[in-house]
């Protein structure tokens, strides 16, 4: 049986993790190769590191940064952020990426969807949707960081990037994202219900009891960042609890 | 020297990341006598059956591929690369493989989702294998359903039971990724390695 999938993730820029993260038995907690190795040591199934560069040497400083991490993991790393064309996605891939993100540029341009699949393959696209609630059961699609709302239901989104060759979603949802409050659990339900693909839920989770509710309502992976980075948890408590509580992970 | 076939359709980084960290050289190569006598041979592959089928056809590496295999010389076949020494699949119908082995490759049933992403248990059927009971990284789509005659070969539930790996003397076929297999597929790179 596939294993459910627990999926630190790290924002880089400019080489460094740029978000707060607290750990004492690191040497370095900003360096993102120590920190994934650090993750993977405690079980990750799977790292994401999402680009947040600002200049195009942060960019250039970020390839360097997956094949330092590329080095160090035995298990698949993800890298999103800023991917505008199949050239991004193959520097990406050549630096040691197995998956790369995109988001903003699949919205402006759904056929960059095709043509990602069809030079890489369905299970190097993972498409990430940032879904933002209207109204009950409806969302819709925000991009640029949630700036710009898109005029887009997110459900029939994740369908269409099913039907142009997307191999993964990685689901946001705006609403709970640093939030705390768990994930949104009738998004999750909706895009799962829409398409075959495995999706990644994201944003809200602050415990292990959203990721279990994640699990039940579909979830094929968890995206966690602060509630590993703040170290209350590590990846394997986690999954300890998890096993508890009846889910399937790889221990 | 571990000769990795470039069919440059695959993204063999973390592979070459993985000989990197077992300390042995590797180079990329399409050279037809390379390939065929070559001590370590790594058929990789990721993206399309049909794509991948075209660049051996390009390269000239069907008949050094078959006849080293054949000939029992260390070979290890990843995921596509598995499915390539199959007669064919459904994801190109029009498309020959090696036929190495006279089974063909399916889709996924409808209960599942695809791709197959994540950690699967691999079981091997037999004693002795190339490998134990472990937990490994799948991506793929298309699988085989029924074993090769006179191979040995591990098992792996999804949607039903599909052959997650198949060996025979020094050869190794596996649908997973050893590479992405934490230190359980490091272990099996470098047995493999140490076998041949």
């Amino acid at each position: 049986m596939l294993k459910s999938r627990i999926i630190p993730c790290l924002d880089v820029n400019a080489g460094r993790v740029v978000k707060g993260v607290k750990f004492q038995n690191l040497r370095d907690a900003g360096d993102p190769v120590e920190l994934s190795d650090h993750y993977q040591q405690q079980g990750a199934d799977e790292i994401v590191l999402l680009d947040v560069s600002a200049t195009r040497e942060d960019r250039i400083a970020m390839l360097e940064t997956i094949e330092s991490v590329r080095k160090r993991l035995t298990i698949p790393l993800t890298v999103g952020g800023g991917v505008g064309s199949v050239e991004d996605a193959r520097r990406l891939l050549g630096a040691g990426a197995d998956k790369v993100s995109t988001n903003t540029a699949a919205v402006r341009d759904p056929e960059l969807i095709n043509r990602m699949s069809a030079n890489f393959g369905a299970q190097c696209t993972v498409i990430a949707i940032d879904a933002r609630r209207h109204e009950p059961g409806v969302w819709g699609v925000v991009t640029r960081s949630g700036t710009k709302a898109e005029p887009l239901n997110a459900i029939d989104w994740a369908a269409e990037t099913q039907a142009r060759g997307a191999g993964e979603i990685l689901l946001t949802s705006f609403d709970r994202d640093g939030t705390r409050s768990g994930y949104d659990l009738e998004l999750l339900v909706a895009v799962t219900q829409a398409t075959r693909l495995p999706v990644i839920a994201s944003g809200g989770a602050n415990s292990v009891d959203h990721m279990v509710e994640a699990f039940q309502h579909g979830a094929h992976a968890v995206l966690a960042a602060s509630i590993f980075h703040e170290g209350n948890y590590t990846v394997a408590q986690v999954k300890q609890e998890l096993a508890i509580r009846g889910i399937e992970v790889r221990q | 020297m571990i000769q990795i076939i470039d069919t440059g359709v695959a993204n063999i980084r973390s592979l070459q990341a993985s000989f990197d960290r077992l300390g042995q050289p590797w180079k990329l190569t399409v050279d037809p006598e390379e390939i065929r006598s070559g001590i370590h041979v790594v058929l990789p592959g990721v993206g399309a059956f049909a794509a991948a089928a075209r660049k051996l056809d390009e390269f000239n590496l069907r008949e050094p591929l078959i006849q080293r295999i054949e000939a029992d010389r260390a070979t290890l076949c990843i995921c596509l690369g598995m499915q390539l020494l199959c007669a064919g699949s459904d994801e190109s119908p029009d498309t020959k493989g090696l036929a190495i082995i006279s089974q063909h490759v399916s889709r996924f049933g409808v209960d599942v989702q695809i791709p197959q992403l994540g950690w699967n248990e691999v079981t091997p059927q037999q004693p002795n294998g190339p490998f134990e009971l472990g937990l490994a990284y799948f991506a793929n789509s298309f699988r085989l359903v029924e074993p090769p005659d006179d191979w040995g070969f591990a098992e792996t539930e999804y949607g039903g039971v599909f052959i997650s790996s198949i060996w025979r003397g020094r050869i190794l076929a596996c649908q997973f990724h050893p590479e992405l297999s934490a230190a359980w597929g490091q272990t099996l790179l470098e047995d493999w390695i140490n076998m041949s």
